[in-house]
């Protein structure tokens, strides 16, 4: 990870400031109907400046929006990691297990959100439920391959000196086995959390909720062109900003 | 009565062959090692011995019943020092501790981890983890979480091959002072590629050949007084003559050549005198 400093900040503007410029020329030029840059901050600051604002169902400032997106993919990464990481651990310790499963979670890990969320919506006929479905679904893969393989990368060592040491097999696996996981155990959640932050748009596009997938789907269909790139900025730096945080409490881990 | 009985091991990887018909016992309050040069199938005939690896074939028998996985009455040092790095050092030898001993109370459980840990000298470092421990620290700790538990068999696998020259010597001395220090004497099965280590510590030594399909010399005591020390070992007769046996078996085990002779001596960490 990068050094925050003054340099280096000064370095990242230069992506930033090139990215502004060909999002100009865009617009200028062979995309007419793309706002430019300046447009979409006129358009947008209100939902920018005033992010707690709430005038109407789907028409909330920006940090309202963010929020319930937030709340929506906290809950299916919980869940995600609830069964992803008991399952992780199955799949690593036993053989047989893991012969068994292995195959129908390869399967099963390359199905886009797009696909879940309309079985979602038949099992639960609510589109929350069914939100948290596909969220949990879709982002639970790399905690499951994470906390396996952290498993089976444990040293042999480990389980000796767990045998040596006469330890029962619950402590085992509280006082060596996850210990030994627990940096791969977050690798695998961090991955995750990017992931859920991605389906959730999707999502909300489909099911028409309130959030930030939800507001740039309606401000597509009302041609309010602005907005969607105000929600897209909004993802990019919500996204990121979970990463970062993620990654600090991973480096920590590793530390141990 | 021998507390330890190997009877027989042969030992196969796939169709290479590591152990071919080992026979070894140990006396409750002996010393033996186990000396031979690396890749010999040293740990292999030391974690078969400990129930830690199952032998192809033969029979390893600990007072008297047939040992299926590690005994509660033993313990285990590793060379590699495979303590927890998430834990202190205290909590990595109460661990052993509560172990071995369950019904103990806590604080019990803590005052004997830590009693140990001082008698390593290790007094000051409870609190610090592996990872701020240097080599010899963290063997030391290794070694105090073995004798905690107040093993009726000490296995001690290679204990200072990990460390360097200097704190190999220093830790020998101590673990030397460290079984006559301890209430009752110490049974232990030490394997070592260093002949001095052994003549330093055991009571009976034996030599492994180099594989495939080792088989152990007979046994050479050592009928020196205990606890020795390094430097008078150096000029001492009787620890000349035995070094000269072992460097004769692992050399002539090898099948003299000069190139297997010359392996032979490097693996023992020294130039032994052979002419002498």
């Amino acid at each position: 990870m990068m050094k925050l400093t003054l340099r280096n900040f000064a370095y990242s503007l230069v992506g930033i400031i090139a990215l502004g410029a060909l999002w100009w020329i865009a617009s200028a030029t062979f995309a007419r109907d793309l706002p430019s840059p300046g447009k979409t901050w006129e358009e947008s600051k209100v939902y920018v400046l005033q992010p707690l604002e709430k005038r109407g169902e789907m028409d909330q400032g920006i940090g309202r929006m963010a929020y319930y997106s937030l709340t929506r993919v906290a809950k299916g990464f919980l869940l995600a990691i609830l069964i992803g990481t008991p399952l992780g651990f199955l799949l690593g310790s036993s053989n047989t297990f893991f012969r068994m499963f292995d195959p129908t979670i390869q399967v099963l890990r390359p199905i886009s959100p797009l696909a879940w969320l309309p079985l979602g919506l038949v099992i639960f006929r609510q589109s929350e439920p069914a939100a948290l479905f596909t969220i949990a679904l879709c982002s639970m893969w790399p905690t499951v391959i994470n906390t396996m393989s952290g498993v089976r990368a444990m040293p042999e060592d480990y389980r000796n000196v767990a045998k040596v040491l006469q330890l029962s097999r619950w402590k085992t696996l509280t006082k060596v086995s996850i210990p030994a996981t627990i940096p791969y155990i977050f690798t695998g959640y961090r991955l995750s959390l990017g992931l859920a932050w991605l389906v959730i748009v999707a999502c909300e596009m489909l099911t028409g909720t309130p959030g930030i997938g939800g507001f740039l789907w309606q401000e597509y269909n009302s041609l309010i062109y602005s907005h969607i790139l105000m929600c897209i900025l909004t993802i990019g730096v919500v996204g990121f900003t979970l990463d970062r945080l993620m990654g600090i409490v991973e480096t920590r881990l590793r530390v141990v | 009565m021998s507390f330890i009985e190997l009877k027989d091991l042969t030992m196969n990887y796939g169709t290479r062959s590591v152990l071919a018909g080992v026979h070894l016992s140990v006396d409750e309050g002996e010393f033996v090692s186990v000396v031979g040069s690396s890749a010999s199938g040293k740990s292999t005939l030391l974690k078969i011995a400990a129930g830690l690896m199952e032998a192809t074939r033969g029979s390893v028998t600990m007072a008297g019943e047939p040992v299926k996985e590690f005994s509660r009455k033993a313990a285990f040092v590793f060379q590699n020092y495979s303590l927890l790095p998430w834990f202190s050092a205290l909590e990595n030898v109460r661990l052993a501790v509560e172990g071995a001993f369950p019904d103990w109370p806590k604080k019990r459980q803590t005052d004997q981890a830590a009693r140990y840990l001082q008698m390593v000298g290790l007094g000051a470092a409870l609190a610090k983890r592996p990872g701020q421990l240097s080599g010899g620290m963290r063997q030391r700790v290794a070694i105090a979480r073995a004798f905690a538990v107040e093993p009726g068999i000490l296995f001690l696998d290679e204990p200072f091959g990990a460390l360097d020259a200097l704190t190999r010597s220093t830790l020998q001395q101590e673990l030397a002072l460290l079984c006559t220090a301890v209430e009752r004497p110490v049974t232990a099965l030490m394997i070592t590629n260093s002949v001095d280590e052994a003549i330093l510590l055991s009571d009976r030594i034996l030599a492994l050949s180099r594989g495939p399909g080792a088989t152990l010399s007979p046994s050479i005591a050592v009928p020196l007084a205990k606890p020795r020390s390094a430097n008078l070992l150096m000029h001492d007769e009787g620890a000349a003559r035995i070094r000269v046996r072992l460097a004769e078996f692992l050399i002539g085990a090898s099948g003299g050549n000069s190139r297997t002779r010359q392996r032979g001596d490097q693996a023992m960490g020294k130039t032994v005198p052979v002419e002498a």
